[in-house]
């Protein structure tokens, strides 16, 4: 697989340091499931956040070592971490939010022939969701109030910018207006997370979407 | 003091650890890291009582997890950082944060001396860098850190010598796909 659109560093650092809300590290650790290249760049801002730690120190309470050797005493060894499974479509970290594989997901009609599954993410700001869009299909027209991550899970998707793949990953922002079109072919699965909310220009008129919180 | 820090093997006190439960081992680590690992939790918002109580829940999943520290690929305070991060999202009812897909390999159980000595020297070159920082710089990048920092607010652009440690990584993940492929052709 050969992955041409990937993340970015202030991305990678953020995830890093745990800074973002859950919707993008699901897209972010998703992502990092299926590309070596962004799995060795965010190792190295794991290993910036370890020198971070190196560099400034304090005093622990009086007797804290050996609260600590107390509780270590007879605490058994991991041995093994536990493995995680993943199919052929979705990495290990989203089927933990489906509950299973690709046939697990409850996917709900939002016209035009597009499905859409919200993921249960803790946040408020931020929101994940697969979407469903049949080979050779738009996606509807919108635009978002915030950055928006899409991961490209199966088939493949063009839009104004580029081509999307397996893997790919398109980071759109507040003044991206695109509509995403499947390639004819294979139905195109994504991951998506957005900032706020999403626009569907073509289904309400500009003015009511306010109103209705899509 | 710095030179004395800079030449003690902390992975091979964690291999010690690790390998005969070794409680003096244990405590050099502990000594070392766990006043780190407080300083860093306060910074991110804890009381002090908090970040003590966390600081030693973190050491106790390093003697817990010893077996899973994977030397060739991070330091010891890089690994050290990882538990932190995850306490303190806990701790402070941080967004949850999922990790990754496992490699299909674990640590190995003979790791590369060259690759450990690396591993660790790129984290002291790293902190190192950190530190010749404009005062500004170091300031943001460590407030990141300490998740005091919207995404947005964040400089990419900060000369630091990541892109070593990402070459070595990806190099190090090429060789192990490539050896895993030769292990699937050959079965
Ligand atoms: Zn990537
Ligand atoms: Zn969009």
């Amino acid at each position: 697989m050969t992955i041409k659109h990937h993340l970015s560093d202030e991305l990678l650092m953020a995830y890093a340091a745990a800074d973002l809300p859950e919707a993008f590290n699901l897209v972010i650790a998703a992502h990092l499931s299926l590309c070596d290249e962004c799995r060795a760049r965010s190792m190295a801002f794991d290993a910036l956040g370890g020198a971070v730690i190196e560099d400034s120190t304090c005093e622990m309470d009086e007797g804290s070592l050996a609260a600590c050797l107390a509780r270590i005493d007879g605490l058994a060894q991991v041995e093994t971490a536990a493995p995680r499974r993943a199919d052929a479509v979705l990495p290990a970290p989203l089927l933990d939010y489906v509950g299973g594989g690709l046939d697990r997901v409850k996917w709900r009609a939002v016209g035009m022939g597009v499905r859409q599954a919200i993921l249960p993410t803790g946040d408020k700001g931020a929101s994940a969701r697969l979407l469903y869009i049949p080979g050779g299909a738009a996606m509807p027209d919108h635009g978002h109030r915030g950055l928006e991550l899409t991961l490209v899970l199966q088939g493949a998707f063009r839009d104004e910018a580029d081509r999307f793949g397996r893997g790919d990953i398109e980071i759109a922002d507040a003044s991206v207006e695109h509509t995403p079109v499947a390639e004819a072919g294979m139905d195109c699965i994504c991951l998506a997370a957005t900032q706020g909310s999403l626009k569907f220009n073509a289904l309400l008129p500009r003015l009511a979407q306010p109103f209705f919180r899509i | 003091l710095a030179a004395d820090a800079e030449q003690t093997d902390w992975s091979a006190l964690v291999f010690r650890v690790r390998d005969h439960q070794d409680r003096t081992a244990f405590a050099a680590l502990f000594r070392h890291f766990a006043p780190r690992v407080k300083a860093f939790l306060m910074k991110s918002g804890a009381s002090e009582a908090l970040a003590e109580e966390c600081a030693q829940d973190v050491m106790a999943t390093l003697w817990q997890k010893a077996k899973l520290f994977d030397a060739e690929r991070a330091s010891v305070a890089t690994w050290v950082f990882t538990i932190a991060r995850n306490r303190r999202i806990d701790a402070l009812r941080k967004s949850r944060r999922p990790e990754p897909e496992d490699l299909p390999w674990g640590p190995e159980p003979e790791p590369d001396q060259a690759e450990v000595f690396e591993a660790q020297q790129e984290t002291e070159r790293l902190g190192a860098a950190l530190s010749q920082l404009p005062l500004k710089q170091r300031a943001l990048i460590e407030r990141a850190y300490f998740g005091d920092l919207s995404h947005s607010e964040i400089a990419a652009e900060t000369g630091l010598p990541l892109g070593t440690i990402k070459s070595r990584i990806r190099l190090a993940l090429d060789r192990l796909r490539q050896q895993m492929d030769v292990k699937a052709t050959e079965r």
